[in-house]
C-alpha cells in the first residue's frame, strides 16, 4: 500500500471508530461524576486499614500488589529485551570511545554544564530517596523515585565523559541490582505466604499513620522496586549510549547480511 | 463540558494513529504510538473524576473529604510504565534496522533484501 492509498484508508476509517469511541464513551458517566463504588470504598478504608496517607500507593502495592508485581517484571523483560536486541553483532567491533552526531561535530561538554550537572547530581539523589521513601505518605513511591535515582547516573555522563560513568560501575553490579529488586519484591510476598498463608498478605507492623515507618510492607517494596526500576533505566540508557559511542561497525559483512544479499538458502 | 475529556481522549488516538500511518521516520512513529497511548491516561483519569473532589492523598485533611477514584490513577502508573517499556523495545528495534538498512523511512522497508549497505 502506498503512502496515499493509506492515508486515504486513514482518512475514510478515522471518523468511523472516532465515532464508535465517542458513541461507548457516551455510555459512561459524565465526567466529573464518578459512581464508584470502589474508588470511595479504598478511600474509606485505606488510612485506617493500611495506615497510609497515599491511597493510590496502597492500591498499587497492597490491594493490586500481585498486579504491580506482574507489571514490575514486563519492566525487568523489556530491560532483558533492549540488552538482548543492542548486543553487540557479529559484524560490530568496540571501537575507540567517541561522541558521535551524524552531520556535525560534537562540541565539547562546556564547563557551565559540567558544573550544572555534577551540582545537580546529589540533590537528584536525595530528590529521588525522598520520592522513594515516602510512597505511602505523598505521591510518589519507588517507580518514580527509581526513575529519578537513574536520571542522577545519566547526569554524570552529562557533565563529563561516558568514561566517568563507566567507571563507575561494573554491568554485572547493575544486574544484580536489578535482579536483586525483582527478587526481593517476590520475597516480600512470600514473607506473607509464609507467616501469614496468603501471598503478599502485610505481616509486618503498621507503624503510625504519617510516618516514615508505617503502611507495613508497602516501604519496604517501594525500595526494592526503586532498585529494580533504578538500576534497570540506568542499563537501558546505557544501552543505547553504547550504541552510539562505542558499537563501530568492522566492515565485514554478518551472516544476516550474506544470507540477505545471496537469498534464502534453500 | 461534561463529555470534553472523551473527545480529547478521541482525538489524540486519532491524531496519534493519523502520525503511525503516514509516518516517514521510524523514530517518529515511535512517539506517535506514545501519543496514541496517551489517549488512555486521559481515559483513565476521566472516569475517576468527581467534581470538587481532591486527590485520594489524605496528608492533613479529613477522612470524609471526598476524593477522586484511586484505581484509576493507580492502572495510569501502570500504563506509563508499560508504556515506556514498549518505546524502549522499539526504539532498540529502531537502532538495528537503521544499522542493517541505513534508512528510517518505513517504506524503504518494504523489501528486506534492498537497501542493504555495500
Amino acid at each position: 500500500m502506498t503512502l496515499r492509498t493509506r492515508r486515504f484508508v486513514f482518512l475514510v476509517m478515522a471518523p468511523i471508530l472516532g465515532a464508535v469511541l465517542l458513541w461507548a464513551f457516551a455510555g459512561l458517566p459524565r465526567f466529573g461524576h464518578y459512581r464508584g463504588p470502589y474508588g470511595d470504598i479504598l478511600n474509606a478504608v485505606s488510612v485506617p486499614e493500611r495506615h497510609v496517607t497515599d491511597v493510590v500507593t496502597a492500591v498499587n502495592f497492597d490491594y493490586r500488589g500481585f498486579d504491580t508485581l506482574g507489571e514490575e517484571f514486563i519492566f525487568f523483560a523489556a530491560v532483558i529485551g533492549v540488552v538482548l536486541i543492542l548486543r553487540e553483532q557479529s559484524d560490530e567491533r568496540l571501537g575507540h570511545i567517541e561522541d558521535f552526531a551524524s552531520g556535525r561535530a560534537v562540541p565539547p561538554t562546556s564547563d557551565a554544564v559540567r558544573v550544572l550537572g555534577l551540582g545537580l547530581v546529589p540533590l537528584t539523589v536525595l530528590f529521588g530517596i525522598d520520592v522513594v521513601v515516602h510512597g505511602q505518605l505523598t505521591p510518589g513511591g519507588g517507580f518514580q523515585g527509581g526513575v529519578v535515582l537513574a536520571t542522577a547516573v545519566l547526569l554524570i555522563y552529562l557533565a563529563g565523559e561516558y568514561d566517568d560513568l563507566h567507571g563507575l560501575y561494573q554491568e554485572a553490579t547493575l544486574e544484580r541490582a536489578e535482579a536483586f529488586g525483582a527478587a526481593a519484591y517476590v520475597a516480600l510476598g512470600l514473607l506473607g505466604l509464609g507467616l501469614d498463608g496468603a501471598f503478599m498478605k502485610n505481616v509486618l507492623p503498621l507503624g503510625h499513620t504519617g510516618s516514615v515507618w508505617s503502611a507495613g510492607a508497602i516501604p519496604l517494596i517501594n525500595i526494592a522496586v526503586a532498585v529494580e526500576i533504578g538500576a534497570g533505566l540506568v542499563m537501558l540508557l546505557t544501552n543505547f549510549l553504547h550504541q552510539t559511542i562505542v558499537v563501530r561497525p568492522d566492515g565485514r559483512r554478518s551472516p544476516l547480511e550474506r544470507v540477505l544479499r545471496q537469498g534464502r538458502p534453500t | 463540558m461534561t463529555f470534553l475529556p472523551y473527545v480529547v481522549a478521541v482525538w489524540l488516538f486519532l491524531a496519534g494513529l493519523y502520525g503511525i500511518v503516514t509516518s516517514r521516520n521510524l523514530v517518529h512513529q515511535v512517539v506517535c504510538l506514545s501519543v496514541v497511548q496517551t489517549s488512555t491516561y486521559v481515559v483513565l483519569l476521566a472516569v475517576g473524576y468527581r467534581t470538587n473532589a481532591t486527590a485520594p492523598v489524605f496528608a492533613g485533611i479529613a477522612l470524609t473529604r471526598p476524593a477522586v477514584d484511586p484505581i484509576v490513577q493507580a492502572l495510569s502508573l501502570t500504563d506509563v510504565v508499560v508504556g515506556a517499556t514498549v518505546s524502549a523495545l522499539l526504539l532498540a528495534i529502531v537502532v538495528q534496522v537503521h544499522k542493517r538498512t541505513g534508512s528510517l523511512d518505513p517504506e524503504d522497508l518494504r523489501d528486506v533484501n534492498q537497501r542493504i549497505p555495500q
